[in-house]
Order: C-alpha cells, then sequence, then structure tokens
C-alpha cells in the first residue's frame, strides 16, 4: 500500500491547456445556443462563436509557441511541443475554413447550425488532445474524440441517401480501425510494460529485445490501425466513397485535418516512442508508401467527380507524406510538418472552388460543373488552377517546395529511391490534374471519361461570374485566400521553413 | 559602361504581362510587345559589353533565396549562354509581335503567358543555381500548356497534355536527379546547388551514372532526341504560329544547353561513360529525322523532323567532349534558333495564301511573290548549311570534333548534311516552284511580316558572314564545359579524384588521356 500522502496530483499546466479549453469550451457554448432558434442566431451567431472560440485558440497556440523540447501539460497524459502546437494550428484554420464553407451549406440547414460547429468543435478538440498525447491511453482517447463527431457529421446531411450511406462506412471502417488500433497499443503496451512514449522507448532495449515479436505484432497493428485514419493504401477503400458522400465542407475537413492529426500521430509513435526500432518499421513503411503512391494515383485518373478525384489524391499525397516519416530523420519530420501545412492549403483552395460551383452547377461535383470556367469565373478558375499546379508540384507554388523538401529528406535519410517514387507519383498525378485545369481553360472538348448520369442540384444562381460571387463570397474568399498563400509560399517560403525548423526541435529522440 | 542587372532582363517579361493582364487589349498588348523590345535591346547591349575574354561569369546577380534548401538565387552570363539569352529575346520579340496583330480571343490571356513563358526560358538559361534551373525549367511549361491548350489548332487538348506530361516527366526525373545531387556531394547536410561549388564537389563514379541518366531523360525529351519525341508530332501540329516559333526555336534548346552547363561539368565521369550511347543516339536521330523530314506533305511537320536531325547535330557536337564540337553545337543552337523560327513564319505566310498545311496544295508562289521567295530561300540556303551560312561553319566544327575521336560516327553523321539538302529543297521547291495551285492565291509578304522575318533573316546572313562575333566570345567557356568531362577517364578513378589521392600524381591524368 502506497501511503496516501505519498501520491502526488499531477502537475497540471493550465497555459498549456488554455487552446484546448478553448474549444471544448467553444464546442459547448456552441452546442448551447444552437438551441435557440431564429435565423440570425443559426447565419450569424453560431458561426461566429466558432469562429471566435478558434480565433482564441490560434491566439492561445502562438502564446504557448517556444522552441524545443517536449514540456507536459498534463504530466504523463498531454505534453505539449512545437509539433503539437504547429498541428493544431492547422486544425484550427482548417476548422476556420469549414466554418467559412459551410455558411450556406444545405447541411447547416438540415441539422441546424449549433449541432453542426459544435461537433466540428468537438472534432477538433479530439485532434488537439491526439497531437500532444504522451500516453496509449490519451492517444486513444484522442482518435475516438475525433472520429465519433465525424462520424456523425459525414452522415448529416439527412436528405441524401449517399451522405447516410458514407456516415455507416465511415463508422464501420473508422471502428475496425480503431480495434486494429487498440489490439496494437495493448501489445505494445504487453511488451514494453509502459503506457507512456518515453516509458516504452526506455524500454526498447532493456526490458524487450528490439526483435521482439509481440513488440513487433504490436508496431504492425498500430501501423495498421493509424494506415486506416490516414487513408494510407491499402486500407484506404473507405477514403472516396465517404469523401464523395459526405457534405463537402466536412470533406474538406477530413481532408486536410484529420490527415494532420493521423500523421501528428504517426510521427510521435513511430518517430519518438518506437525510433529505436526505426530499422524494422521502416522498410514495411517505406513500403506502405510505394504502394499508397502508386494506388492512389492510378485511382485517380478514372475519377469524374471532383470529390473522389481528391480523395484519391489524398491516398497519394499520404503516400508522400509517408516518406518523411519512413527516414526518421529530423529533416524528415521538418518536411513532414512542411507538407501537411501546404498540403492544408492546397486542399482548401481546390474543395472550396469545388463547393462554390456544387451549389450552382447543374452538375453537381463532376469534372464537368468546371466546363469554361477561366472564362465565366476568373476568381474561381485561379484559385483551382493554383491548387492543382501545386498539388502536382510545378514551381513557383508551395507544393513544389513541399516535394523539394520530402525528396530532400528521403535522399539524406538514404532512402533516395522513395524519392524516385515520389517523383514517379507525380507523373502520374499529371494526368487528372491538367484535366482539370484544361476543362476550366480550353473551351469545349471531350473529356475522356466514362460518362455518369448527371446528379441534378437545382441552381441557386444564374450562370455569370457576378452572381456567383454574390452567391457565395465567403467560399471564393477562402478559395482566393488559400491559392494566394500556395503561392507566396511558393516564392518566399522562409516563415514556414522557420516553423517547421521549431517543429524540427521537439521530438529529441531523432538524429 | 553601364550596369546589367540580369533580375530586369528576366523578369522585365512577366512584369509587362502582369500589368497588361489589367489594361483594356489594345493597349496592353503593345505593352507586352515593348517588354519584349526592351529585352532585346538589354541583350544587344549585353554582347556589345560582353568582354570575351574572361571565361568568367558576368552581370553576376547571387542572394539567398531558400536557405534552409540551400538554394541561392544565383543568375549570371558567360559565353555560353550570351547568345542562347539574345537568341531567345530576339524570336521573343519576333514572335509577339506577330501575335500582337493577329490574336483576337482572349488577348490578354494570351499576352502574358506569352511575356510568362519568356520570363522562364530566359531564367533558365541565365540560373546559376541547379535547383533555380529546375524551377524555370519546370515553369515553363505552365505557360506552355495554356498557349498551346487555349490557342491552338484540331486536337489541341490532348497536343498539349502530351507534350507536358512527355516533358514534365523528364523533369520530374531530373529534379529527383538534382535533389539527389545536392545531398549526396553535400557534405554532412552542408547543402548546395550553386553549380560552381557542385563542379567542386565530385561524386564516385556509380553515383554519376544514374543521376546523368535522370538529368539525360530530362534533356533529351526537351530537345527532342529519338526515341523520346512522341510528342513532337502533336504538338508542332497544333501549336499556333508564334508559340512553336519560341517553342522551337528557345524551349528546345533550353535541354542541349543542360548538357552544356549542367552535364558535363558535374557528372564528367558519367559523360565519358555513356559517351557512345549518346552519340549513337544523336546520329540515329539525325538519319531519323532527315528521313522522315524527306517523306512528310504538311510544310510543318519537315520542320519539325527537320529539328530533330538537327538537334542530333547538336548533341553530337556536344558529347563528341572535343572543344571544337561543343563549340559547333552551341553555335548551331543559335543557327537552328534562327532559321527555325523564319522558316515557321513564312510557313504561316505559306499556309495562309495557300489556304492549307499541305505542300501539295503549295507551288507557284515564287513568281508573284519575289521578296518572299528570296527570304525563303536565304532560309532555306542556311538550314541545308550552304557554305557561306553560319550553319555550315557549326557543322563543320561539329564534324571535326566528332572526327577527332570517333572517325566511324562522324562519317554516319556526315551523310545527315547531304540529306538536309534533299529535304530542304524540295520544301522551298513544292511551295515556291511547281505549278499554282487553283486554291492558291500568290500574293507579296506585308509590311508588317516583312518587319517579323527580314530581321532574323540579315541576322542569319550576319552571322555567316562574320561568325567570329559568335566563337570569341564563346570560346573560353565552351573549352571549359567539356575539360572535365574530355579528360574523365572511363572506369579508372575519376579525373576530379585526382587531387584528393596525393600531389605526386596530379600530372598524369591528362598525360594519359592523349593516346586514345
Amino acid at each position: 500500500m502506497i501511503p496516501l500522502a505519498e501520491i502526488q496530483p499531477p502537475v497540471i499546466d493550465y497555459g498549456g491547456l488554455a487552446p484546448l479549453f478553448a474549444t471544448i469550451g467553444g464546442s459547448l457554448v456552441v452546442f448551447l445556443v444552437g438551441l435557440l432558434g431564429g435565423r440570425f442566431v443559426q447565419r450569424t451567431l453560431v458561426p461566429l462563436l466558432a469562429a471566435a472560440a478558434l480565433l482564441a485558440a490560434i491566439g492561445l497556440t502562438v502564446a504557448n509557441w517556444d522552441p524545443g523540447d517536449t514540456k507536459p501539460i498534463i504530466e504523463g497524459a498531454l505534453a505539449i511541443d512545437t509539433l503539437a502546437l504547429f498541428l493544431s494550428m492547422l486544425f484550427f484554420v482548417a476548422g476556420l475554413a469549414t466554418i467559412a464553407l459551410s455558411l450556406r451549406a444545405p447541411v447547416v440547414r438540415e441539422t441546424g447550425s449549433g449541432e453542426h460547429l459544435g461537433l466540428l468543435l468537438g472534432s477538433i478538440s479530439g485532434m488537439v488532445i491526439l497531437a500532444g498525447a504522451e500516453n496509449l491511453v490519451t492517444l486513444f482517447v484522442g482518435i475516438e474524440l475525433l472520429s465519433i463527431p465525424l462520424y456523425v457529421l459525414c452522415a448529416s446531411e439527412l436528405g441524401r441517401a449517399s451522405s447516410l450511406e458514407a456516415g455507416l462506412k465511415y463508422l464501420v471502417v473508422g471502428s475496425v480501425g480503431s480495434a486494429t488500433l487498440l489490439y496494437g497499443l495493448a501489445l505494445v503496451y504487453g511488451a514494453t510494460g509502459s503506457t507512456d512514449f518515453a516509458g516504452i522507448a526506455k524500454g526498447i532495449g532493456t526490458t524487450v529485445g528490439v526483435g521482439d515479436p509481440l513488440l513487433l505484432t504490436g508496431v504492425a497493428l498500430c501501423a495498421t490501425g493509424l494506415a486506416f485514419k490516414a487513408s494510407v493504401a491499402p486500407f484506404h477503400q473507405w477514403t472516396p466513397d465517404v469523401y464523395q458522400g459526405a457534405p463537402t465542407p466536412i470533406t474538406s475537413f477530413m481532408a486536410v485535418a484529420t490527415k494532420a492529426a493521423a500523421f501528428a500521430i504517426i510521427l510521435r509513435l513511430f518517430d519518438h516512442a518506437l525510433a529505436d526500432v526505426q530499422a524494422e518499421w521502416a522498410p514495411a513503411l517505406a513500403a506502405l508508401a510505394v504502394l499508397t503512391i502508386l494506388i492512389g494515383n492510378a485511382g485517380a485518373i478514372a475519377q469524374s467527380s471532383l470529390k473522389r478525384m481528391l480523395a484519391w489524391s489524398g491516398v497519394a499525397q499520404a503516400g508522400y507524406l509517408l516518406a518523411g516519416v519512413v527516414v526518421g530523420t529530423r529533416l524528415g519530420l521538418q518536411a513532414t510538418a512542411f507538407y501537411l501545412a501546404v498540403y492544408l492549403l492546397m486542399n482548401v483552395a481546390a474543395f472550396a472552388v469545388v463547393i462554390a460551383r456544387e451549389r450552382v452547377s447543374e452538375h453537381g461535383d463532376d469534372i464537368r460543373s468546371l466546363q469554361d470556367l477561366g472564362r465565366a469565373s476568373p476568381l474561381l478558375a485561379w484559385p483551382m488552377t493554383i491548387a492543382m499546379l501545386a498539388l502536382a508540384g510545378f514551381p513557383a507554388t508551395a507544393g513544389f517546395i513541399g516535394k523539394f523538401y520530402l525528396i530532400d529528406a528521403a535522399v539524406a535519410g538514404e532512402y533516395a529511391w522513395l524519392g524516385i517514387m515520389i517523383v514517379v507519383g507525380s507523373m502520374i498525378s499529371l494526368v487528372y490534374y491538367l484535366r482539370v485545369i484544361a476543362v476550366m481553360w480550353m473551351g469545349q472538348f471531350a473529356i475522356e471519361l466514362p460518362t455518369f448520369p448527371p446528379r441534378r442540384v437545382k441552381p441557386v444562381s444564374g450562370w455569370s461570374p457576378e452572381a456567383d460571387a454574390r452567391a457565395q463570397p465567403e467560399v471564393v474568399a477562402v478559395a482566393v485566400l488559400a491559392a494566394a498563400a500556395t503561392v507566396v509560399l511558393g516564392i518566399v517560403p522562409s516563415p514556414l521553413f522557420d516553423l517547421a525548423r521549431d517543429v524540427g526541435s521537439s521530438l529529441s529522440a531523432l538524429v | 559602361m553601364f550596369t546589367i542587372h540580369l533580375s530586369i532582363v528576366v523578369f522585365l517579361p512577366f512584369a509587362a504581362g502582369l500589368i497588361a493582364a489589367f489594361l483594356p487589349a489594345r493597349v496592353g498588348r503593345w505593352l507586352v510587345v515593348a517588354a519584349t523590345l526592351g529585352v532585346l535591346g538589354y541583350a544587344i547591349a549585353m554582347i556589345a559589353d560582353f568582354d570575351g575574354d574572361s571565361g568568367g561569369l558576368q552581370y553576376v546577380t547571387d542572394d539567398a533565396w531558400i536557405s534552409e534548401l540551400g538554394i541561392r538565387y544565383q543568375l549570371g552570363v558567360d559565353g555560353l549562354n550570351l547568345f542562347l539569352i539574345a537568341l531567345t529575346a530576339l524570336l521573343w520579340a519576333a514572335a509577339t509581335l506577330w501575335a500582337a496583330l493577329r490574336t483576337e480571343d482572349r488577348p490578354r490571356l494570351f499576352m502574358f503567358n506569352m511575356a510568362f513563358a519568356e520570363t522562364a526560358v530566359l531564367g533558365a538559361f541565365c540560373a546559376q543555381d541547379l535547383a533555380l534551373f529546375v524551377v524555370f525549367f519546370d515553369l515553363m511549361l505552365v505557360p506552355f500548356y495554356f498557349l498551346i491548350g487555349g490557342w491552338g489548332e484540331g486536337d489541341r487538348v490532348r497536343a498539349t497534355t502530351r507534350f507536358t506530361i512527355y516533358t514534365l516527366v523528364g523533369s520530374l526525373l531530373m529534379l529527383a536527379g538534382a535533389i539527389a545531387l545536392g545531398v549526396l556531394a553535400g557534405p554532412g547536410g552542408d547543402l548546395s546547388f550553386s553549380l560552381a561549388v557542385l563542379a567542386e564537389r565530385p561524386l564516385e563514379a556509380g553515383t554519376q551514372q544514374w543521376i546523368f541518366l535522370l538529368f539525360a531523360a530530362a534533356f533529351l525529351v526537351k530537345a527532342p532526341l529519338f526515341p523520346l519525341h512522341g510528342w513532337v508530332v502533336d504538338t508542332y501540329r497544333a501549336t499556333p504560329i508564334p508559340v512553336l516559333v519560341v517553342l522551337s526555336a528557345a524551349l528546345s534548346k533550353v535541354g542541349v544547353y543542360g548538357f552544356l552547363r549542367i552535364v558535363l561539368p558535374i557528372l564528367p565521369d558519367a559523360s565519358q561513360h555513356f559517351q557512345d550511347l549518346m552519340i549513337i543516339l544523336a546520329v540515329v536521330s539525325i538519319l531519323y529525322g532527315s528521313v522522315l523530314a524527306f517523306s512528310q506533305d504538311e510544310a510543318r511537320l519537315v520542320v519539325a523532323y527537320s529539328s530533330i536531325a538537327q538537334l542530333g547535330f547538336i548533341v553530337l557536337g556536344i558529347f563528341s567532349l572535343s572543344e571544337l564540337g561543343s563549340q559547333g553545337a552551341l553555335m548551331q543552337m543559335v543557327n537552328h534558333g534562327l532559321v527555325v523560327g523564319a522558316l515557321f513564319f513564312i510557313i504561316a505566310v505559306l499556309t495562309a495564301r495557300a489556304g492549307s498545311t499541305s505542300l501539295a496544295r503549295m507551288g507557284g508562289m515564287a513568281l508573284r511573290a519575289p521578296v518572299l521567295a528570296a527570304l525563303f530561300l536565304v532560309v532555306a540556303l542556311a538550314t541545308l548549311a550552304m557554305p557561306g551560312s553560319p550553319n555550315f561553319v557549326a557543322e563543320i566544327l561539329i564534324l571535326f570534333g566528332t572526327f577527332e575521336d570517333k572517325l566511324v560516327y562522324g562519317l554516319v553523321a556526315s551523310a545527315g548534311v547531304a540529306l538536309a539538302a534533299v529535304y530542304m529543297i524540295r520544301l522551298f521547291q513544292r511551295s515556291m516552284h511547281n505549278r499554282t495551285e487553283p486554291s492558291a492565291e500568290p500574293r507579296e509578304l506585308g509590311g508588317l511580316d516583312l518587319a517579323v522575318i527580314a530581321p532574323l533573316t540579315v541576322v542569319i546572313v550576319a552571322l555567316g558572314v562574320y561568325p567570329q562575333v559568335m566563337l570569341d566570345r564563346t570560346d573560353e567557356a565552351t573549352t571549359s564545359k567539356v575539360e572535365a568531362a574530355a579528360t574523365a577517364a572511363d572506369g579508372s578513378p575519376s579525373a576530379a579524384e585526382a587531387p584528393q589521392a596525393g600531389p605526386p600524381g596530379g600530372g598524369a591524368p591528362p598525360g594519359v588521356q592523349v593516346q586514345p
């Protein structure tokens, strides 16, 4: 028996926790205020409150920014370091964009603003916990808190069968992923006798051998579970269906924030807790990366739905990101963090344009909804063009520098062939990214694709640039801002490099 | 003396294009033309001001750009790129002038893309940092993608997609190669892509070889050379004339220029190792291009295939790894740019007169249009390397360079010179002589068309009369670029490693190389 007097209460750093309080508190407030009816509350007050919560969280995150090693905020459970803060920042920015994009979305009319944005903030809170997890249990709590609101959000466009289908699919696949992860976590605990990451890192090599089968099975199951979340092939099959079915603002949020969250924990688990067995897991993750790059890019080629195309492209991009994890170096960590930020900008710009078009065009999210957009609405066509060029890795966009950084990290980490795989993936991706640009700018021509019956969506405004812009200025603004940031960071990337360097200082096990 | 800022040269067209995009079209297009003329003025001043005796870089701009990745914003001019910059400036001035008079569909966007393309090509020629070169090299594709896809003829979207994917596949391989080069050459994470620094950090021969192949893929697609020319036919058919002029004349030179600027100095052992392969590809291209050029009915395709043959000559000169050969290659780059630019403008005029691109439907133009015929004749004779033309000088240099070491290949390549006479004379004869087709209306050149074509012809004649103006200024630079590769021994420890091996053996490697 331990005498009661010897039990120390855990040290809690409330300053460090403040961003999390902001999102959780914001979520509760938004839920409650959302109960009030009325157009003003639903259309203006609730989104404003949600945005205020995220802005406050961003401010508090900036205040906590302090390069260096991990600092505990709840001892043994949660910690902050620049990696957690940087990724939290991405979640908050993605959240803000999603709020803007869903202002006039049909889903908000159907479910109510309070529920929609409350769940969104809840999911963001889960991501923040996940990014700062120091312990297998916190990790699992974070991943569930992030996933469960998303299951609901995917299914929240009640009037549309595909939305419900997406929610159910995501629930089933997500649960399988979570269960696999949980098994893996249990085995890792069983092998090392410790649930916190530092303990695991210390345990490997002392209490348990590097080649211990229990440990390696646990690691493999963890990798599988996280691969589901990050949509890494061959565990990616849910991605296109769920992305297409979910309300588009939620798709955009999942594409950027969920992926960043999944990579947060992949980085922390593999590059921190399991850093000593890098030689064991790196070849396996490298094989997954190659598979993901090839399958993602091949899958995207045949898509006529822009949401599905972006889903497959997201799979491919997850493969590129994995290269930064595989090498297990500080440079790899920095490159991954850098690319996650760039990936957010490129995808938000693309999804914003898809949202703007899908509300107006009779073709829905089909690629034909973009036809001749260069003439009709340059303010939407340019952001989409920039996003596609950036995703394809053209220079003068941040996408180029992100890929440059990843290949640099791969070659320096003695995975030069993985760098070449990134390049091969980019080549295949040209086929579908350039097609989007051609549709917007090159007038009428036959799109060589299997044809589907168009999904009839009632146009809410006429076909003219003015009407489009009037209909959804916030969507256009998000697209233009994200695209502008993509170009600016492609020419002046130093600020983002500074942040990435700070992030690099966080995981002390890396060289 | 006044100072020349290369950044102004490079970015002037882009800035003008951007401003023009927000001006009324009739003002904007002339603003872009004025900017290209400004660049041309700068380039001429540069040739006059250039110090031919110093082998080093002049007008250097060197700033940190992305220090985290070791990328510097480094521009400079030496004998290697001086005339290519001038060629680019001249052809863009001609092409934008031509386009300014004709383009009706979305003229501002067209002019913006033209200007953007000039900036990218000039940037690639001026860049002295490998990563910066890759940036401009890839960037060039964006405006050309839009120009061909937006304003092309026929199956334009398929053509532009094919063109972009072909060339970008090469570029991306080069990107991987460039990063690998920087990382593997940099000791302990000291990343640098500066060409001068890389040339002093030799890689081992095995590493050089796979990186060489990545670079060669990019440059050979761009050239294009024989097995990688799949984009040529579609692209040359679909591309609008002013774009085709700059694409064929300037863009295709960036690839072969890359061999001289980057591959030979930085990967000397691999260049030596793959010398035979490259020469064989070059010779095959010469024969293949010439034979196909001879059998085409479409005027554009005659020139397209002849370009493959001409680019074959250039690559042959470069990989003869001799001073004469590379100097001839450099001169031929400029000559080919000039003649092919003029040829495409003339073909555009002929096509407008005949109402068809088919050679069978042209004919009999010479009688009514003597000026056009005279200009065409000068250009055609230059293309087939008539003595007295600059192409003659260049091809002789290339062949002499090849004879030094690779006599057999040189003899086979000589056949290409004869074949060039066949296809060029056929092109001239079919279009200018023969019976007049009833549908064709022979007319003399208009004043504005003359203003575009005549200056190109004058430059061709001037270079033929006085090639020294170019040879004097390029001599130092080409010699220094082939030196490392020419002295590198295939298979044995590289010449670059010799200093590390110790001072006593320092004199041996060059001496060994004298005896082939």
